[in-house]
C-alpha cells in the first residue's frame, strides 16, 4: 500500500452508510476554516471602531485605533490559509489575473483588496499622517526612515490640512461600514451560493456569518484592550470596556436570533437533505456544534452578559469576567466556522452517509500549520504597536 | 327579480372572462419554458452538442466502465479517484434502502443481502453529467474550468489553481483532486477520443452497450431516438444543472 | 490639493497602472479565444493519448478469433474489455503482452449471480455451486461461450 494514501484507506474504512467514491477526502481542511474565521475578526474589529468613529460612540475611543490596527493585523494574514491550502500556490495569481465574474471566489480577491488598500489602509494611515509627521523628526534609525516613507515625504501639518484629513478618513470609514458587510457578507456567499450543498446553502449564510463575525470581532478587540492594558500596567478606562461588553451582547443576541431562525426553517422545513443534517448535528457535530459553538460559545456568554447588563460587580471581577467571555465567545465563533466547512463536507451529497475528518498534527493542513495562521497577526499587530503606539498619538477630536 | 337578473349576468361576465382568458393562453407574452429533461438540448448552432445516454435495464455492473476509464485517463488506481463508476442500489422489504459502490465497481459486485429480503434491486452507472448549466464552471474563480462549444466540460490542467471550489459545487459527486497533478480532475468525454471520431472508452468497452454519447443536435443520432422514444431522467432535476447524462428507467431513490 | 494627498494619488494611480501592466503580461495568449478559458487547453486536452484502440486494430493480426468471437454471444464485446488496453501492444506486439484473463472471478463480474443484473442482458450462474474446483475456460471457451 502507497504510504501516501494511507489516511485514505483509513478513511475508507470508517465510512458511515454511502458516500460518492470521490467524497471519501475532505476538499477543504482546517485552512479554510481559518479563513473566515480570520476574515471575520478584521470585518467585525473594523466595525467596532467605525462605531466610534462614525456612530460617534465616544466612550469606545480609547478602542478606535487598537480596533484599526488589529484589523489590519489580521487582514495581512486572510490570504495566507487560502493561498497555503491550494494546489497550485504558485498560480494563485490566476485569481487577479483572469477572475471568473460568475465566481464568487474569484469576486473575493477584488473585495479583499479594496478593503486592505482602500479602506484600511488609507483609514489608518489619515489617521496617523500627522503622528508620522512628527515621529519622522524626532525619531532615529529604522523607525525613521519608516515614518519618512509612510509620510511621503510631505510634513504639511497646517491645520487646514489636518482637517482634511479628518474628514477624508472620516468619508473612507463611512465607505468602509459598507465594504465591511460586503467582505464578510461575501465569505458567507462563497458557503451560501453552493446549491449542491444543503448545509451551506441559505440565503442566512451571508447574514449570519456577518453577525458572527462581529460578535467575534468585538471580542477580539476586547480581550486584546484588557491584554494591552495589563501589559503596559495602565488602569483600563472601565466605561470603555462596559461599553464594547454591551454591544457584544447586543449583537450576540442578533446572531443567535439569526443562527436559530436558520436552523428552525430548516427543521420545520425538514426537505429532502432533513434527516441527514439531523443526524449531522446529533452525530458528528454533537461537540462542535452544540457543546462548543451554541453552549459554550454562545450560551454561556450571553447569559453571563446579560446578568452584567443588571448587575456590575466590583472593577477587577467585571474586567476578568469580560475576558473570560471574550475567549469563549471567540472559541464559539472558531467552532462555528468549523461546523460550517467542516460540517458540510462529512455527509455525502447522496444524503446516504458520511465520511469522516481526522485533524493531523503536521503538514501544510495540520494543526501545527493552522496554528501558526492564528499566531502569526498577533505578531504583528506587537510590531505594528511598537512602530505605531497609539498611546503617543497627538489626541485628535474627530 | 333585478337581484336574480343581475346576479346571472355577473355570472355571464365572469364566464365571458373566463372563455376571454383562456382564449388568450395562446398569446401570452410569457415565453415557453424549457422542459426540464430538453433544457440542455440542441446549444450550439455550429457543430454537435454532446450529451451521455445510459441505460439500466442494460447494465450487469461488471464495472468495465470503470475499469477502462481509469486506464484511458490516468486516473490513479486507487479507489479514492473515479471520473466513472457504478452504483448499486438495493431497496428492501423493509423499505430500507441500501447503497454500495465498492471499488467504484472494479471489482464487480457480490449480493451480499439475502435474496429474499430484497425488494428491488438496479446498479446505476454515475460519470460527469456536462451540464449545459455547470455548477462547477460557475464558481470556478479563474476559468480553468469550463464547457466547450459542444457542450462537453473540461479541466486545464496547466490553469486549475487547485481551490477544489468546483468539487463542493458539483451535486453529484464527480470531480476529484488528483494526488499527483495537484489540480482537480473529472471525466472529459473522453475528449480525446471524441475528438479523434471515437467513441468514449467506457461506451467503446461496455459488454452490453448500456451507454451511448453523441450529438444531442442530430435528431437521427442514437442518444437523440434513444431520448425521444424512452421515458429518460436526469439526477437531481430540481438543482437545474441542466444534466445532459439521461437514463432510462432511473429510479427515484437514485441521487 | 495638499502634497501628501497629490503624492497619495499618484501612488494609487501607479498600483493600478502596474496591476493592468501584470495583467496583460501574465494573461495567457489564448485566454478568452473560445470563452473565459485559455483556448489551447482545448488542443492540449485533444491531443491525449488514445489507450483503448478499437476492434479494428485486433482484426488485423488475430482475425479468425475476432471473427469468432463476433459470431458468438460475445459479439458486442469489445476485445479490450477483457484483455485490457491495446496501445502499447499494435506497436510491440511481441514485447508488450495483453492481459489474458482466467479467473472464475473474473467470468463472475458478469456472469455471477445477482438480482441487479436484468436477466435478459446476460446469462447468469451460480459460481459458487457450479463446478466450483474448475476454471470456467475449460468448459467455456470464451470467445465462442
Amino acid at each position: 500500500m502507497n504510504p501516501e494514501f494511507e489516511h485514505l484507506y483509513q478513511a475508507l474504512s470508517k465510512v458511515d452508510g454511502f458516500i460518492y467514491p470521490n467524497e471519501i477526502e475532505l476538499s477543504w481542511s482546517v485552512l479554510i476554516v481559518l479563513y473566515p474565521f480570520i476574515t471575520g475578526l478584521v470585518a467585525g474589529a473594523f466595525i467596532l471602531a467605525s462605531l466610534e468613529r462614525v456612530f460617534n460612540v465616544k466612550s469606545l475611543k480609547p478602542t478606535y485605533v487598537i480596533a484599526l490596527l488589529t484589523a489590519f493585523s489580521f487582514m495581512l494574514v486572510a490570504t495566507m490559509p487560502l493561498v497555503f491550502h491550494l494546489g497550485q500556490p504558485f498560480r494563485a495569481w490566476e485569481i487577479m489575473i483572469t477572475p471568473h465574474l460568475t465566481s464568487a471566489m474569484a469576486i473575493f480577491g477584488f473585495v479583499y483588496l479594496w478593503y486592505l488598500m482602500v479602506v484600511l489602509l488609507l483609514e489608518i494611515w489619515f489617521d496617523y499622517r500627522v503622528d508620522l509627521v512628527i515621529w519622522s523628526k524626532t525619531a532615529t534609525g529604522f523607525k525613521r526612515i519608516v515614518y519618512k516613507a509612510l509620510s511621503l515625504g510631505s510634513d504639511d501639518i497646517s491645520p487646514k490640512s489636518v482637517k482634511l484629513d479628518d474628514k477624508l478618513g472620516y468619508i473612507v470609514t463611512v465607505i468602509g461600514i459598507p465594504s465591511a458587510f460586503l467582505l464578510h457578507g461575501y465569505v458567507g456567499f462563497i458557503f451560501g451560493s453552493i446549491k449542491a450543498n444543503p448545509w451551506w446553502s441559505t440565503v442566512m449564510m451571508p447574514i449570519i456569518f456577518l453577525f458572527s463575525a462581529m460578535v467575534s470581532g468585538i471580542a477580539l478587540v476586547m480581550v486584546l484592550f484588557i491584554v494591552i492594558n495589563y501589559l503596559r500596567k495602565q488602569k483600563i478606562d472601565m466605561l470603555c470596556l462596559d461599553t464594547i461588553a454591551k454591544y457584544l451582547f447586543y449583537i450576540i443576541i442578533i446572531d443567535f436570533t439569526m443562527e436559530s431562525l436558520d436552523q428552525i426553517h430548516r427543521f420545520y422545513e425538514a426537505e429532502e437533505s432533513f434527516e441527514i443534517i439531523s443526524l449531522l448535528i446529533s452525530g458528528h457535530l454533537n461537540f462542535t456544534l452544540l457543546i462548543m459553538q451554541i453552549g459554550v460559545g454562545m450560551m454561556l456568554p450571553l447569559g453571563t452578559l446579560g446578568v452584567l447588563q443588571f448587575y456590575k460587580p466590583a472593577a477587577h471581577i467585571r474586567k476578568a469576567i469580560y475576558f473570560v467571555v471574550g475567549i469563549l465567545v471567540l472559541i464559539g465563533i472558531f467552532f462555528m466556522r468549523w461546523n460550517v466547512v467542516i460540517g458540510g463536507q462529512l455527509f455525502s451529497k447522496s444524503f446516504l452517509g458520511f465520511t469522516s475528518f481526522k485533524l493531523s498534527l503536521i503538514g501544510s493542513e495540520g494543526f501545527l500549520m493552522a496554528s501558526i495562521w492564528l499566531v502569526v497577526p498577533f505578531f504583528i499587530l506587537t510590531f505594528l504597536l511598537w512602530l505605531f503606539p497609539p498611546w503617543k498619538k497627538t489626541p485628535v477630536d474627530h | 327579480m333585478t337581484e336574480k337578473k343581475t346576479s346571472l349576468s355577473r355570472r355571464n361576465f365572469f364566464k365571458n372572462a373566463g372563455i376571454a382568458a383562456g382564449t388568450l393562453v395562446a398569446a401570452t407574452t410569457l415565453p415557453a419554458f424549457d422542459a426540464v429533461l430538453y433544457a440542455a438540448v440542441k446549444r450550439n448552432p455550429k457543430g454537435p452538442w454532446y450529451g451521455i445516454a445510459i441505460d439500466i435495464e442494460k447494465c450487469i455492473g461488471c464495472g468495465t466502465c470503470a475499469k477502462t476509464c481509469k486506464i484511458e485517463n490516468d486516473v490513479p488506481q486507487e479507489p479514492f479517484f473515479f471520473r466513472s463508476w457504478v452504483e448499486q442500489y438495493t431497496i428492501l422489504k423493509d423499505g430500507s434502502i441500501k447503497v454500495i459502490s465498492p471499488n467504484g465497481g472494479i471489482d464487480g459486485f457480490t449480493q451480499s443481502t439475502s435474496a429474499d429480503d430484497i425488494e428491488k434491486t438496479f446498479f446505476v452507472p454515475k460519470m460527469c453529467n456536462h451540464c449545459a448549466k455547470s455548477p462547477c464552471v460557475q464558481v470556478c474563480p479563474v476559468g480553468a474550468t469550463f464547457e466547450t462549444e459542444e457542450g462537453i466540460v473540461l479541466i486545464d490542467e496547466k490553469y486549475c489553481i487547485g481551490c477544489k471550489y468546483c468539487v463542493q459545487a458539483c451535486p453529484y459527486g464527480c470531480r476529484y483532486f488528483h494526488p499527483d497533478k495537484h489540480v482537480v480532475d473529472k471525466c472529459t468525454l473522453c475528449f480525446h477520443r471524441v475528438k479523434k471520431g471515437l467513441n468514449p472508452a467506457c461506451m467503446d468497452n461496455c459488454p452490453t452497450k448500456a451507454r451511448i454519447s453523441g450529438d444531442l443536435n442530430d435528431p437521427e443520432s442514437a442518444i437523440s431516438k434513444f431520448i425521444r422514444t424512452r421515458n429518460v431522467y436526469v439526477l437531481k432535476p430540481h438543482l437545474n444543472t441542466g444534466s445532459k447524462l439521461y437514463y432510462n428507467a432511473l429510479n427515484q431513490e437514485v441521487r | 490639493m495638499p502634497l501628501h494627498l497629490k503624492r497619495l494619488l499618484m501612488l494609487g494611480v501607479l498600483i493600478v497602472l502596474l496591476f493592468l501592466l501584470l495583467k496583460h503580461l501574465l494573461t495567457p495568449v489564448s485566454f478568452g479565444q473560445f470563452g473565459h478559458y485559455r483556448g489551447k487547453a482545448i488542443d492540449e486536452i485533444a491531443a491525449h493519448q488514445v489507450k483503448f484502440v478499437g476492434n479494428k486494430a485486433c482484426v488485423s493480426c488475430h482475425d479468425t478469433i475476432v471473427t469468432m468471437k463476433n459470431e458468438g454471444y460475445h459479439s458486442d464485446l469489445s476485445c479490450e474489455g477483457c484483455h485490457g488496453a491495446a496501445y502499447l501492444h499494435v506497436d510491440h506486439p511481441k514485447l508488450e503482452k495483453l492481459f489474458k484473463p482466467d479467473s472464475r472471478e473474473f467470468c463472475g463480474k458478469c456472469h455471477s449471480i445477482n438480482k441487479a443484473r436484468p436477466e435478459k442482458a446476460v446469462t447468469q450462474q451460480n459460481i459458487k455451486d457450479h463446478h466450483p474446483e474448475d476454471k470456467c475456460i475449460k468448459c467455456h471457451n470464451p470467445h465462442q461461450p
